[in-house]
């Protein structure tokens, strides 16, 4: 197992590198070699500080009335024009990501931590747990994220843990069946059974040889759950489903101002440019470990 | 069960087919249970100021007076029968009210499934066999930001282009009165159907090009080559078959998403189908209706995995000889 970063490889085409397992700081270095991790991480950077930094920054609050509903930008209304209620749409824009990255971050994470745990745990057992572990998975991937999403969260109240717990949920089994897959060439691997005999408990061969082992598919597997979780948790304030009905969120700003989309399109546009963005950034990010990890990239560094 | 282990193509379906019933038991389980877990439903319905002796009557009807297991028993045995139940807010069949949205839905899914899966293989293989091109290289990027977006945020895009904003060409929602089909207006059906579109093809064209890349780079491709084959027929005979086995699973969960993704494309375009139905119906704790379309999306879900690994096997040169 190489733990060391791989030497300087001069970016002409030439890379000769099969899978090692690298450790996933080298990889996420490595990747940065290429435009579309660049790209991806710019973005996803650029909308992350837009997120957290905005609400201090923004010249109003969220609610503040700035002048008459739909007026164009310039004025009393601002850079980015007033809402349908007459709300400065900078303002709101910039108070709008916080709650659905802080979402679409937690719930990713509880479910990537709680997939690769059923995976490795599936792939090491190879036994009728293996089975019964994987068919239960199943059975939640046979409900589509948003429906499990949209049932939970009208039946039991839009909070913010329901979210979370639905999306969770619905993360956790997809990134099993990735995780057990990766694992299970692993686990038949000699270097396992070296450590098995050896005495090595379970919990450390899953942790200590198994997880390092499939880091790289991980992250991939990672940033397009994040994507996805991303795009369900705005799709749900879409439907007017978050925490805070009124408040600033880029899903309810669309939803709220799509109606005056020939009129003043920024109060719609400018949410929809940032959740573009930022999943757009997601997708480029984990692309480009993807190609990393697989070895697979032919593509010069520079484009 | 040895047979079951080593029977050829026959006993592969069976399995699957037995692994795919078990789901659907676990499925129909975990559906009643949760619906269980939400609280009394008469309750829910009947609201905080409902007499006693109405409850009563209500839970009567729901059969909630039964065990536990007599409920689940005499659901899933309507289910059997094809017997949905009856909707709690509308006071009919579920079957008839689910009817005409099934359909609307059902038509707008096969026509983004019938457009996107020819559209996503052409041009998979079409970037693999154009590797490192400029073809490739523009359809890969595109295709990768195109997997990113939320189908809401491609609905409000087209609609800003094709209907409000910059262009007035197509209609911004798509109403569907009951008396109409889909088919009796094309033209409202052209926005939310790209829309499923480009949320399903860039999918499966990424997964087309990776999977025929590889093919063309194997051994027995450069064997039809070297044995002096048409290029045509290398392509056609020895390496689309290959190369579309893994995308055949890809599309099936593709179809699957569909049947959520319909939802939140429904909304956009206030399109009368089952996802706007499902949104009524939890609004209006309506259990019957709600438990029906977990079952129906699930059911659809099970049925395409269960085709695409069959597919996957009929149409896979090397592994039906594994079998």
């Amino acid at each position: 197992m190489s733990q060391t970063e791989n030497p300087p490889v001069v970016d002409d085409g030439e890379e000769t590198i099969s899978t090692p397992p690298v450790r996933s700081t080298a990889l996420v270095a490595r990747a940065m070699r290429l435009w579309r991790t660049r790209i991806g991480a710019f973005l996803v950077l650029l909308l992350v500080v837009v997120a957290i930094v905005g609400p201090f920054i923004a010249p109003h609050t969220a609610t503040y009335f700035a002048a008459i509903p739909n007026s164009p930008p310039g004025g009393d209304a601002g850079i980015l024009g007033t809402d349908y209620l007459g709300q400065d749409v900078l303002s709101r824009f910039l108070y709008g990501g916080r709650g659905i990255l802080i979402m679409a971050a937690v719930s990713t994470a509880i479910g990537v931590f709680f997939g690769v745990a059923i995976g490795l745990v599936a792939a090491y057992a190879r036994n009728a747990l293996d089975d019964v572990l994987m068919r239960s998975m199943d059975v939640i991937m046979a409900f589509p994220q948003i429906m499990l999403a949209l049932v939970a969260v009208s039946l039991v109240g839009a909070q913010a843990w329901v979210i979370i717990v639905a999306i969770a949920l619905t993360t956790a089994p997809r990134v099993a069946r990735v995780a057990r897959g990766a694992a299970q060439p692993v686990v038949e691997r000699d270097f396992v059974e070296a450590t098995e005999s050896m005495g090595v408990s379970r919990f450390r061969i899953i942790t200590g040889e198994l997880l390092p082992n499939i880091l790289g598919p991980m992250m991939v597997e990672s940033s397009l759950r994040l994507t996805y979780s991303i795009g369900v948790i705005a799709a749900l304030a879409f439907l007017g489903l978050s925490p805070d009905p009124n408040g600033a969120n880029w899903g309810t700003m669309i939803q709220q101002n799509e109606i005056a989309l020939s009129t003043q399109p920024w109060g719609a546009l400018a949410p929809i440019i940032a959740i573009a963005l930022l999943t757009m950034g997601t997708g480029l990010f984990g692309d480009g470990i993807a190609r990393t990890a697989a070895g697979i990239d032919r593509e010069r560094g520079e484009e | 069960m040895t047979w079951l282990r080593h029977g050829g193509i026959a006993a592969f379906i069976v399995r699957r087919l037995l692994l795919g019933v078990l789901v659907l038991i676990l499925v129909s389980i975990l559906v009643f249970a949760a619906t269980q877990a939400l609280g009394d439903p008469a309750r829910a319905i009947l609201g905080r100021n409902a007499t006693p002796a109405s409850l009563d009557a209500l839970r009567t009807q729901l059969h909630l007076d039964q065990s536990l297991l007599g409920q689940y028993l005499t659901w899933a045995g309507g289910l059997l029968h094809g017997d949905l139940g009856s909707s709690l807010a509308a006071q009919e069949p579920v079957s008839k009210l689910l009817g005409a949205r099934l359909l609307n839905s059902s038509v707008l899914v096969l026509i983004a499934a019938v457009v996107s899966i020819p559209l996503s293989i052409a041009l998979g293989s079409w970037a693999a066999l154009r590797r490192e091109k400029a073809f490739d290289t523009v359809t890969s990027n595109l295709m990768l930001v195109l997997a990113a977006l939320p189908e809401f945020v491609v609905a409000v895009l087209l609609v800003i282009l094709f209907a409000t904003t910059v262009l007035h060409v197509l209609p911004a929602i798509s109403p569907i009165s009951v008396e109409q089909r889909p088919w009796d207006v094309p033209k409202e059906l052209i926005l939310p159907a790209a829309t499923l579109v480009i949320a399903v093809a860039p999918y499966v064209a990424r997964i087309m090009r990776a999977s025929m890349v590889e093919v063309l780079e194997s051994d027995y491709v450069e064997m039809a080559r070297l044995k002096g084959l048409p290029e045509r027929t290398v392509l056609i005979r020895h390496a689309l078959p290959n190369a579309i086995g893994p995308v055949f699973q890809v599309i099936a969960i593709n179809l699957a998403y569909l049947a959520g993704g319909v939802v939140v494309v429904e909304y956009v375009f206030n399109y009368s189908g089952i996802g706007s139905a499902l949104q009524d119906a939890v609004l209006n704790h309506d259990l019957p209706v709600v438990q029906a379309l977990a079952m129906l999306i699930a059911g659809v879900y099970v049925l395409l995995n269960l085709l695409a690994d069959v597919a996957t096997i009929l149409v896979t040169p090397r592994l039906r000889t594994r079998l």
